[in-house]
């Protein structure tokens, strides 16, 4: 399957650039605090966004028993508790998510699963992590400056966010909108930096359609990224401009409590546009990631190849050309020209298709498998159920005028929360049940994880499956409380408080799972090597966990694909990406071969 | 295999949360039973699709276990099956797309002899406009706006003058009469939320939005403001009577024209209204 000979390899193309000289670090500071091994960068990377995501999730904590137990709480005003969504959902979406998948797999994964030593760009790879570390921390300044972060919802849509009805006007705002420019970027020199090396230092015979789909679910997702984060950034620096030097890019004339304000001229809609330009492909700059990763974890948990691999390459390409078509599907009853509402409906509904074949094909690579019941097993379980809910309530809000009872109800919650909160961060989890060993060279502890996994997946589906139904009867979201409202029966409020409690267990179970990480970092059982049966590169290093450098004198060479798993009449049931294939070996049995 | 019981108990106990829960859509007051036909036909179609894929994968999970004595199948692709699964998928998409077009057509086009209303937001309240006899609203400018002109209807504009203001009581309408409602704000985005209309829109300051409805039953409703809009949104609700048509038009006829406003605060106050012109961007 997907071979080529020995003569075959000699006679590619070398890669553009040469063997790189690596820096290797002299001191303790230069291997662990200013390291330039994408492997530290990555551990970096992802223990900055976990310590952040902490702070979201007891801010979760928080607005849940708000909503659970309204009066209860004297220390939560209206005030605090916008805060506290506006900065879950912005440390989530951007700081903990986009930072984890690209800043943490991807600079951990690039250079292992390509066969290459590092990234291209080691140095500006470093200048990457101490950006974005720069804008977490002017992110985590804003709950100590006076009057507190904004609590303009994470949207930060003006006019609202920048006048003074909202908490944080003073000085919330502007440090968020200059975190936001920061950690552009920071994430630009991280970006070209993952698409270039995955462009230009390749190992030998690893084509691109030889690829594993993490790669190309990391690689697809940055290419995104650096188109989308532009829009971002214009709008944040103009809104900055209107909140500071009262210029008026998104400011019509303003009444505001009586008083005539300054602007004027502006078009609030335009914010609209531009963020959701950026805030439509960020939906899948987290999913395709973890779209390719639970394709591996699947795949070799599974003991299986994937199926349909050029399928699932080509609707990851086509998933991320059309999301930059879609993103007034935001926008349904946002005032725009409500004709848009045809062409945004209908390119939505048409992701349908290459997610729905997907998510078929995972499941079909399920079928006949030989299935190990591991931990990333589960949590790939997992992502795919609630994928699929979290899928089809899309179907839901794309399509316009079901979107319009829908839209800013309690429903849109909890559909954004099932598609790109749980279902990426289950893949997270899954993840890293599967590549600790690689990266510690131990195990995590498999009766935690699994308490982990049942409280997370089970937990996760009770707090938001119900959740749409509030949204059906008409509960708006972002309510401080819902006070008395004739149409709303008694019965949500049981319904609010089952939900905050299961929001607090769920919670629990990551501390659980934080304390689990760092225990087994330095107790956890030894690994052995290759512990899975895995084909890809990352598991064929020297040594485990890789040394800087990650392989031996001699790069690896790609004779396969990254999916020969239990090839008829080899002797195991995996046979690894750069073993040369055997003289007798033959060619594929069945189907075309994806090289 | 707990994974697998699991998985059956999510699909079943998924139906059975939506037959049975008490929580779901208000009884509806408005024309839009079309939306509420294509939420249930989307319904149908994605939930025959969640609970076939996950039963499926609980039949997997159980069928496919680990043995050692076996070996999974090799079989990269299977261009005919991805074939069907693309072309049902693609009819399944259709399906929910074709009525839900063909409705959104109708929610974008207000019938030509639609009464019109105007609705005003600001923080954190609501608002209404008739436009009185002559049947149109007078055009305003957030310029105008003042203590005493709180709509910031243009007083030289005479269609204005027999505009009926509404502050500080709920919006009356007649039973059965579409309605296209005008929305306008002074300050921030607000949406004019009520869950038995099943409809919605933004209010954005600097323009005019609108929707349409026929109210389709008396009784009294209220209106949530359902994008954010600062400190005071949760409190930011209206009342709506919907009422028959003699019973309207008592009311209606009860009601101040702006000409009545403005000579009435002409006589009892008498006093200039300055307009703060040269002050800041923002109060800090």
């Amino acid at each position: 399957m997907a071979k080529a000979t020995p003569t075959d390899i000699d006679d590619l193309e070398t890669a553009d650039l040469p063997e790189m000289d690596l820096y290797h670090p002299k001191s303790f500071l230069t291997k662990w605090v200013f390291s330039q091994d994408a492997k530290v960068i990555a551990l970096q990377y992802a223990t900055t966004a976990t310590l952040i995501g902490l702070v979201a999730l007891v801010l979760s904590w928080l607005m849940r028993l708000q909503l659970g137990f309204p009066d209860s709480f004297d220390f939560i005003a209206p005030t605090d508790y916008y805060q506290y969504i506006t900065m879950h959902g912005m440390i989530m979406v951007i700081y903990l998510l986009t930072a984890l998948f690209l800043g943490g797999f991807g600079n951990y994964l690039i250079p292992l699963m390509i066969g290459a030593r590092d990234m291209v760009f080691p140095y500006m790879n470093m200048l990457s992590y101490w950006i974005y570390l720069a804008a977490v921390l002017l992110l985590a300044a804003t709950f100590f400056v006076p009057g507190g972060p904004t609590g303009a919802g994470w949207t930060l849509y003006p006019p609202q966010a920048i006048l003074s009805g909202t908490p944080g006007r003073e000085w919330g705002i502007v440090l968020m909108l200059a975190s936001l420019a920061l950690f552009i970027v920071g994430f630009t020199m991280g970006g070209l930096n993952y698409v270039i090396t995955v462009l230009q230092a390749r190992a030998r015979g690893m084509t691109l359609m030889r690829m594993p789909l993490t790669i190309w679910g990391i690689f697809v997702a940055t290419i995104l990224a650096l188109l989308a984060f532009p829009s971002l950034f214009v709008s944040v620096i103009m809104l900055l401009f209107d909140r500071l030097l009262n210029t008026s890019f998104f400011m019509p004339h303003i009444i505001e409590f009586g008083e005539k304000l300054q602007y004027g001229g502006g078009s609030p809609i335009l914010f609209q546009h531009l963020f959701w330009f950026f805030g439509h492909p960020e939906v899948y700059i987290v999913a395709v990631p973890a779209f390719g990763i639970v394709s591996d974890l699947i795949a070799t948990h599974a003991r299986k190849n994937i199926f349909g691999y050029r399928m699932m390459v080509w609707a990851i390409l086509i998933i991320g050309l059309l999301s930059f078509v879609v993103w007034a599907h935001h926008m349904y009853v946002s005032g725009m020209n409500p004709y848009f509402g045809f062409f945004f409906a209908t390119s939505t509904l048409i992701i349908a298709v290459p997610t729905a074949i997907k998510v078929y094909n995972w499941v079909l690579t399920l079928w006949r498998g030989n299935i190990h019941l591991s931990l990333p097993m589960l949590f790939a379980i997992g992502f795919i159920i609630t994928f699929i809910n979290g899928g089809i309530t899309g179907l839901f809000l794309g399509n316009v005028i079901v979107d319009v009872p829908l839209s800013d109800t309690m429903f849109v919650v909890a559909h954004f929360h099932m598609v790109m909160g749980v279902a990426p961060i289950l893949v997270v989890f899954g993840a890293i049940y599967h590549w600790f060993p690689l990266i510690t060279g131990r195990w995590l502890n498999q009766t935690l994880g699994h308490l982990h996994f049942w409280i997370t997946f089970v937990g996760a589906y009770a707090i938001y499956f119900p959740m749409h139904y509030l949204g059906f009867m008409g509960v708006p979201r972002r309510y401080y409380s819902l006070g008395e409202t004739a149409f709303i029966p008694d019965s949500v409020a049981d319904l609010n408080k089952f939900i905050t409690l299961a929001a607090l267990v769920v919670g629990a179970a990551q501390i659980v799972f934080i304390f689990n990480l760092i225990y087994s970092i330095f107790w956890g059982r030894k690994a052995e090597r290759n512990p899975w049966k895995a084909t890809t590169l990352e598991w064929q290093t020297e040594t485990m966990p890789p040394r800087h450098g990650n392989f031996g004198p001699q790069l690896p060479r790609v004779y396969r694909w990254a999916y020969d798993y239990s090839v008829p009449g080899a002797k195991d049931d995996f046979i690894p990406q750069n073993q040369p294939p055997a003289p007798d070996e033959e060619a594929a049995p069945t189907g075309a071969p994806p090289s | 295999m707990a994974i697998a019981i699991v998985l059956i108990l999510v699909a079943v106990g998924s139906v059975a949360f939506h037959i049975y829960s008490p929580w779901w859509w208000t009884e509806i007051a408005s024309n839009w039973n079309q939306i509420d036909l294509t939420v249930v036909i989307t319904f149908w179609i994605t939930g025959i699709v969640f609970v076939a894929l996950t039963l499926f994968v609980a039949y997997c999970v159980v069928k496919f276990r680990y043995s050692k004595n076996r070996r999974a199948e090799y079989k990269p692709e299977n261009k005919k099956l991805e074939l069907w699964l693309t072309i049902l998928t693609s009819l399944g998409v259709i399906g929910m797309l074709a009525p839900g077009l063909w409705v959104w057509q109708q929610y974008v086009s207000p019938p030509p002899n639609a009464d019109e209303v105007e609705i005003v937001g600001q923080q954190w309240q609501w608002s209404f406009r008739y436009p009185g006899q002559d049947g149109i609203l007078g055009t305003t400018d957030a310029n105008l706006v003042s203590f005493d002109n709180p709509f910031g209807i243009n007083p030289t504009d005479p269609a204005g003058q027999d505009d009926i203001l509404i502050e500080g009581d709920a919006l009356h309408l007649p039973l059965g009469r579409p309605v296209k409602f005008l929305l306008r704000s002074h300050d921030v985005l607000h949406n004019f939320f009520i869950p038995q209309f099943r409809a919605k829109m933004d209010l954005v300051p600097g323009m005019v939005t609108y929707f349409w409805i026929t109210p389709t039953r008396t009784g009294e409703f209220e209106i949530l403001c359902a994008e954010l809009c600062g400190l005071g949104h949760h409190q930011m609700r209206g009342g709506i009577l919907i009422e028959e048509e003699d019973t309207f038009q008592t009311w209606l006829a009860e009601q101040q024209t702006f000409r009545q406003i403005q000579q009435d605060a002409r006589l009892h106050q008498n006093r200039p209204v300055k307009i703060a012109t040269d002050a800041p961007a923002g109060k800090e």
